[in-house]
């Protein structure tokens, strides 16, 4: 096998292993005790609200105020996100993604963050088309 | 020209004040907090003592923080002071790297730092002690510090958790002077803090308690490869509080007690931070 063939394979196996790690995503890393936590906040009122503010403190810069994300930051009403559970998205906030440029958020105390989890569920799902339409608006 | 830096200090200190900022109330002690990647955090620390038979002193040090990726920050630091009775000098930068080397978080999360200093013999910043660090280095004047510049590598080890809403943190320092064959010079420095309030209100307010920051540092010197231990080295203990004015500034005091003969009796720090968000969005134009 000559070199040329060798780096051939070579970079085939990076850009397979590259997209592999890009579009398996940090849930399938979630693991099971984690996945199942339940958000003790859920759906209450106060919680929401507070989840609102720290949101706007901490996560509104790269997300956007109405959590519809921007050109490289994901939007946070997305189907992904909407139907995953309290337990994977806690476990995403404490670890962060840090290789996509999401930070850990294991400075905020846990039920700040149970309460900005209340928020962004409580958002609800919306449509890229919708995205567009109100970012271009 | 002394009255044009202590000017151009304050301008600096004025600019700064006039912004915003998320920070951990810490002086000496790092965490495994980076900065948010994109984000530009400008911080004037400022620390006033006023040792036994030497001139009261305040320095100053403007602080430049970018956070280039999720795991990588970069800072670079601009130092001078000013002593009464003396003059107001500028007296070096420095430029420090920190890395997540785990892309987890764990009970115990390392960070590697990595710095290069150029500063003078003259710097009161106290951003860290080392080796034999003592009271006896501000008894120069001015001019007989400012003449010995030292460019230096310091590595830390930074060890931090983050636990019930409680943050402790061990640095462990390193520092070679690279212009001279001194021995590599030791420190540390230890971190406690929490919130006064883990969960946050849901009412819009200033002065909520989660708003708020409290805790206790100590950090000394741990000698050198010629003489490691607590043998002729200073150590401080103080109170730490923190205030995270929503969506403005962060506001961090410590008033820092030596705890030996070697140690400046009582040191007043005060750090005031502003986080300028995604600055190159800034830059570019906002997308949203």
């Amino acid at each position: 096998m000559n070199w040329r063939k060798l780096c051939c394979m070579w970079l085939m196996l990076c850009t397979v292993t590259w997209g592999a790690s890009k579009y398996a995503g940090w849930m399938q890393h979630v693991p099971d005790a984690d996945r199942t936590k339940t958000n003790p906040y859920a759906g209450e009122s106060e919680a929401i609200a507070a989840g609102s503010k720290m949101f706007a403190d901490h996560c509104a810069k790269c997300h956007g105020a109405n959590a519809l994300g921007s050109k490289k930051k994901p939007s946070l009403r997305t189907p992904e996100v909407q139907q995953a559970t309290d337990g994977e998205i806690f476990w995403l906030l404490r670890n962060g993604d840090l290789r996509h440029g999401m930070p850990t958020w294991s400075s905020i105390p846990e039920p700040s963050r149970w309460q900005i989890i209340a928020y962004v569920k409580s958002l609800g799902e919306s449509s890229a088309d919708t995205t567009v339409n109100r970012e271009s608006k | 020209m002394n009255k044009t830096l202590a000017l151009c200090l304050f301008a600096c200190f004025l600019a700064v004040a006039s912004c915003s900022a998320q920070e951990p109330p810490y002086f000496v002690t790092y965490t495994h907090d980076l900065e948010e990647p994109g984000n530009l955090e400008i911080a004037t620390k400022s620390v006033q003592g006023n040792p036994k038979y030497a001139n009261p002193f305040i320095s100053e040090t403007l602080e430049l923080e970018y956070g280039v990726t999720a795991w990588w920050t970069t800072e670079v630091y601009l130092a001078g002071q000013h002593t009464s009775n003396d003059s107001s000098i500028f007296t070096g930068y420095r430029w420090e790297n920190r890395f997540l080397p785990l892309l987890r978080e764990h009970f115990i999360n390392p960070v590697l730092y990595v710095e290069y200093e150029h500063v003078s013999a003259a710097d009161k910043g106290l951003l860290e002690v080392v080796g034999h660090d003592s009271i006896s280095d501000f008894l120069l004047t001015n001019d007989q510090a400012r003449s010995k510049v030292e460019k230096s590598l310091e590595m830390k080890l930074i060890l931090s958790s983050n636990t019930r809403g409680w943050n402790i943190s061990e640095n462990f320092i390193m520092e070679k002077d690279l212009n001279e064959p001194e021995p590599w010079e030791f420190g540390y420095a230890l971190g406690v803090s929490r919130p006064l309030a883990l969960a946050a209100s849901g009412k819009a307010c200033t002065f909520c308690l989660e708003n708020f920051a409290a805790g206790a540092e100590l950090y000394g010197g741990l000698g050198t490869t010629d003489g490691f231990g607590l043998q002729a080295t200073s150590h401080y203990l103080g109170p730490i509080v923190g205030f995270n004015i929503p969506r403005g500034p962060t506001v961090s005091f410590s008033p820092s007690f030596g705890l030996n003969d070697n140690s400046l009796g009582v040191i007043y720090r005060f750090t005031f931070s502003y986080e300028v968000q995604q600055l190159f969005g800034h830059f570019h134009g906002s997308s949203r």
